[in-house]
């Protein structure tokens, strides 16, 4: 079988895997870091999103062995070591963006990555565009839309906390 | 000392103390845990909509590689494993009760579905169990296939069960069919209506999952499994399916990732790893992909009606006849036959004060999936006819649509209103949500918009729905003799802790509702305990004693209840625990948020110094009263809980295209007592997506010969963000009067209140070009059709 070497979340394993191994599966039942979840057979859904190398990447299209050499980040290693959430995990939080939390870690990596890449900042109407890769059934996106343009703001640096910017 | 706490009680919008598990990767779904030794389930399931199965041969299969048993219906046959039961028995017109096919849990004979479960293959990992499935060869007869409701009913239809040659589950009726005929006899105006309520596939994110694990040590089987009510698996799949008395079997649901009805129903893959678990002596796994969910979750709607309104010249209405055909699917799933009966025909006065009302339903199998509760259940389709019928009655009568709503409405001095559809409602007040609706969707500004609208190419239509549902269902008695085979109480355990912290059990079932946060701050409003000190144990037929989950927006109305009624034994005894301590007259101990008062007085006790004297009895009247501080309470709904509120959908259609987009969405919905406002909003707002989401986009399509076609995301359209528009949500409270919460349900008021109010708006921005009815989902095909095959009084002039 292949081997594997990657880093995930700042941590370096090596392991075999089948050739037809999905990162995804790689993740869940290698590593036991059940936070990325599956959704869909069809890349639909994006509940599987992590980052390669800081790009949002659905895992469940993506083999294993194609990340060899690769850092991954997934909605595990978002966090501080002290546990200080991510603004965009807080913003969740705050704006109530989350109901059964099934896509949520998807949604959440794909909403980092959808930031970053806009750092002139998103309408409203651009982040729903830019949110075309994830389906939530719970939420209807309302709150969503809103947690990410809050959360835009703090990590452009607009506002200095979520709460903040909490209507 | 009295602590200062930051108000988290009942109207408190608190953030959600499960959030920061699912935020951070730990939230703890069925296809995350694993079990030691634990293999991997695989099913072969039919290609085929209808087919006998003349031979199974097993024999390349078993050879590959990590095979650890492959079984099929004669293996469950030789075990005497019953089918999967029915949970609500129907009676015919004339009083015989429905047919009621066998649901086995392997194929025995013959396949009814595509989907349908021939053979279970356990492997070492998932890959082998899927590669042996491909290599069992099944032999099949193929026959012809009744795949919708007209192809079961015509002449010589292929018959999906043997025994019961028309297709036909239950032919009910309700209503006073006389009195009905006369009103329609001298009525000014009769409006006809016929309308299909489309069938949707539920689409829960979270694919189901199931594990079964068995401990030959103690004889008990487990089962972890993506339900939301274990204890109704429990129940069940031990009495019913697998002949496990409920002692030795264990019922797990842990964080389960959305279920809007689709994970109500007991499904055959449970029993199946369940049994097979023990038949290996392995932990087995089995987790669905996509495609499996949308080939075998229990699908939704699903009705065709034709219905007839009566009014006088006023526009008063005099009486509705309703003949309505329900998709059952191949098989009867746990609760799909209460759904077009009583959870859809005795919703059918809506808010309206019709005096007369008779309504018949056909219940049909077709060689589909089987056909269940989906968020709302029966009451959306109610809700949709109704409210269709109101606006084309309207039109067809010359009445404005708000002044004939205004004219019939169930007035807030008529209530306790008795319909002439069984129900009672206890309260509500339709003319306040319409006005705010109203108001807050700026009606009165609609024709400028329009014209606005049209100026730059665009149709855009303003539509309303006023509505009226049942949940919190409802009481045992009375349910019982409906046909019911379960009470529907709830239960609630109530665990003061020694030093002060508070474990809640309920038998409800939280999955994406905030339960863990909303039931909480019931704790905290009453006993003063902070949320953060509160937990709520759900979702383990070994932790929590017994209950029915989660579904019919339940609950707050019934779990919620059950909670209150827990906390008054605490209370009670915690009273007379102080009356000791401070040497008082139980009679003068008042109690206040955690706070114990000798009344007059300033002697107080906490409810942890309480606590601690209840577990370390030195100073304790211990011969009157025992000690601990934990009460279980059973709590039993008195009626139904009756939500009510007005939806206003305004949408623009692009000419060129025929493409629909929500412009502007308001809900004003009466839920009752409102514990934490920010879930009530987000439950209206996800309710409400999926309503768009039947008006609008999703459709589920079987062909001729029984063929899912929407069998993937890629061809079901589930809503984007990008497809909704932001959705304005308020309430007005108007309090259930029979439970101690004043609370009626949230949970299903958005999918039920809007699909109407869509269509109603598309209706309408195509006002121009005599069109009557649009089928939902309003597709850009569909409505570019429409606009192309009605050449424009516009365009003609």
């Amino acid at each position: 079988m292949p081997q594997v070497t990657l880093t995930v979340n700042g941590k370096t394993h090596s392991v075999a895997v089948e050739s037809r191994t999905l990162l995804v599966e790689l993740l869940r039942e290698k590593l036991r870091l059940t936070g990325t979840h599956v959704g869909c057979d069809t890349s639909q859904c994006g509940a599987c999103v992590v980052h390669i190398n800081g790009e949002s990447v659905k895992s469940c299209t993506t083999l294993a062995v194609m990340c060899d050499g690769a850092a991954v980040t997934t909605i595990e290693g978002l966090a501080a070591a002290d546990g200080t959430l991510h603004p965009m995990q807080e913003a969740f939080r705050e704006y109530h963006a989350l109901q059964c939390g099934f896509c949520t870690p998807g949604m959440v990596m794909s909403a980092i990555d959808l930031v970053q890449k806009h750092p002139e900042g998103l309408s409203e109407r651009e982040i729903r565009e830019g949110l075309e890769g994830n389906l939530c059934r719970c939420t209807g996106y309302h709150n969503i839309v809103k947690a990410i343009a809050a959360a835009a703001d703090v990590m452009h640096g607009k506002r200095e906390t979520i709460a903040a910017a909490a209507e | 000392m009295d602590t200062i706490i930051p108000f988290e009680g009942i109207g408190a919008s608190v953030r959600r103390k499960e959030d920061l598990r699912f935020l951070s990767g730990r939230g703890h779904y069925t296809d995350d845990i694993n079990r030691p030794g634990q293999t991997y389930a695989w099913f072969l399931r039919s290609p085929h909509a209808h087919a006998r199965i003349r031979a199974i041969d097993l024999a390349a299969a078993r050879a590959m590689p990590g095979v650890i048993a492959i079984f099929t219906g004669e293996d469950m046959a030789a075990d005497k494993i019953g089918g999967v039961p029915c949970g609500w028995q129907i009676h015919n017109k004339d009083g015989s009760p429905m047919a009621e096919p066998p649901h086995p849990v392997l194929a025995q004979g013959k396949v009814r579905f595509v989907g349908d479960a021939v053979a279970l293959v356990v492997a070492t990992t998932r890959p082998q169990a899927r590669d042996a499935a491909e290599a069992i060869i099944v032999d099949y007869d193929v026959l012809p296939a009744a795949a919708d409701m007209h192809q079961a009913q015509a002449p010589g239809a292929p018959a999906v069960h043997d025994d019961i040659p028309s297709n036909i589950c239950y032919d009910w009726h309700i209503g006073d069919k006389a009195t009905t005929d006369a009103a329609f006899a001298n009525a000014k105006h009769v409006v006809k209506f016929e309308l299909v309520n489309n069938r949707l596939i539920p689409n829960a994110m979270e694919p189901r999952a199931a594990i079964g694990d068995y401990d030959p040590t103690t004889d008990e089987h487990t089962l972890y499994t993506t339900s939301q009510n274990p204890h109704v698996i429990r129940l069940l799949m031990g009495a019913f399916v697998l002949n496990i008395p409920e002692s030795k079997l264990r019922v797990v649901a842990p964080d389960v990732g959305g279920g809007f009805g689709s994970k109500i129903f007991h499904y055959i893959e449970e029993a199946a790893v369940t049994w097979a678990a023990a038949k290996v002596n392995l932990p087995i796994k089995w987790t669905a992909d996509r495609t499996e969910s949308f080939m075998t979750d229990a699908h939704g709607r699903d009705h065709i009606t034709q219905a007839e309104l009566a009014l006088d010249e006023e526009g008063t209405f005099l009486g509705l006849r309703v003949v309505t055909q329900a998709n059952m699917g191949a098989y009867l799933s746990t609760f799909a036959t209460s759904v077009p009966t009583y959870l859809y025909a005795t919703l059918l006065a809506g808010c309206y004060q019709t005096p007369t009302i008779y309504a018949q339903v056909k219940a049909v199998f077709t060689n589909t999936v089987p056909v269940d509760a989906y968020r709302g259940a029966g009451r959306p389709e109610a809700t949709f006819l109704i409210e269709r019928l109101v606006d084309v009655a309207a039109r067809e009568t010359g009445i404005d649509k708000i002044a004939i709503r205004r004219k019939n409405f169930i007035r807030p001095d008529q209530f306790p209103y008795q319909t002439p559809v069984a129900l009672q409602y206890d309260s509500g007040d339709y003319f306040s949500t319409l006005d705010m609706a109203m108001k807050a969707s700026d009606w009165a500004g609609f024709e400028a918009r329009r014209a606005e609208a049209a100026k730059q190419g665009k149709l855009r239509g303003i539509g309303i729905s006023t509505y009226l549902e049942a949940c919190g269902i409802a009481p045992s008695a009375v349910v019982g003799a409906l046909g019911a085979r379960a009470g529907l109480y709830e239960v609630g355990v109530i665990r003061v802790h020694p030093t002060g912290s508070v474990t809640v059990l309920t038998g409800t079932h939280s999955h994406g509702q905030g339960h863990e946060t909303t039931l909480a701050q019931l704790v905290s409003d009453r006993l003063g305990v902070p949320v953060a000190n509160v937990d709520i144990v759900h979702g383990d037929t070994a932790k929590v004693p017994f209950g029915m989950g989660t579904y019919g927006s339940r609950s707050l109305a019934v779990g919620g209840s059950a909670m209150v009624k827990a906390m008054d034994k605490i209370v009670a005894k915690a009273k007379r625990i102080a009356a000791h301590l401070m040497e008082a007259d139980v009679a003068d101990i008042e109690f206040d948020r955690g706070t114990f008062r000798v009344a007059g007085t300033d002697k107080t006790k906490s409810l942890t110094d309480i606590s601690l004297a209840a577990y370390v009895p030195h100073n304790y009247p211990i011969e009157e009263i025992e000690p601990g501080l934990e009460e279980t309470a059973f709590y039993d709904p008195k009626n139904f809980t009756y939500p009510g509120g007005c939806h206003i959908a305004e949408v623009e259609i692009e000419i060129e295209t025929g493409i629909v987009s929500m412009v502007n969405f308001t809900a004003v919905d009466d839920v009752g007592r409102v514990i934490n406002p920010m879930i009530v909003e987000g439950q209206v707002q996800g309710g409400v997506a999926q309503g768009i989401g039947q008006a609008l986009l999703e459709a589920c399509v079987y062909d001729a010969q029984g063929q899912l076609i929407s069998g993937s995301m890629m061809d079901y359209t589930m809503p984007r963000a990008d497809d909704l528009a932001p959705v304005s949500v308020a309430t007005h409270t108007t309090l259930c009067t029979h439970n101690p919460l004043g609370v009626k349900g949230c949970g299903e008021v958005g999918a039920i209140g809007s699909p109407p109010a869509v269509i109603n708006a598309v209706v309408d921005a195509l006002r121009d070009y005599g069109v009557r009815h649009v089928e939902m989902p309003a597709t850009p095909a569909k409505i570019w059709s429409i606009i192309h095959a009605n050449a424009p009084r516009m365009a003609a002039e």
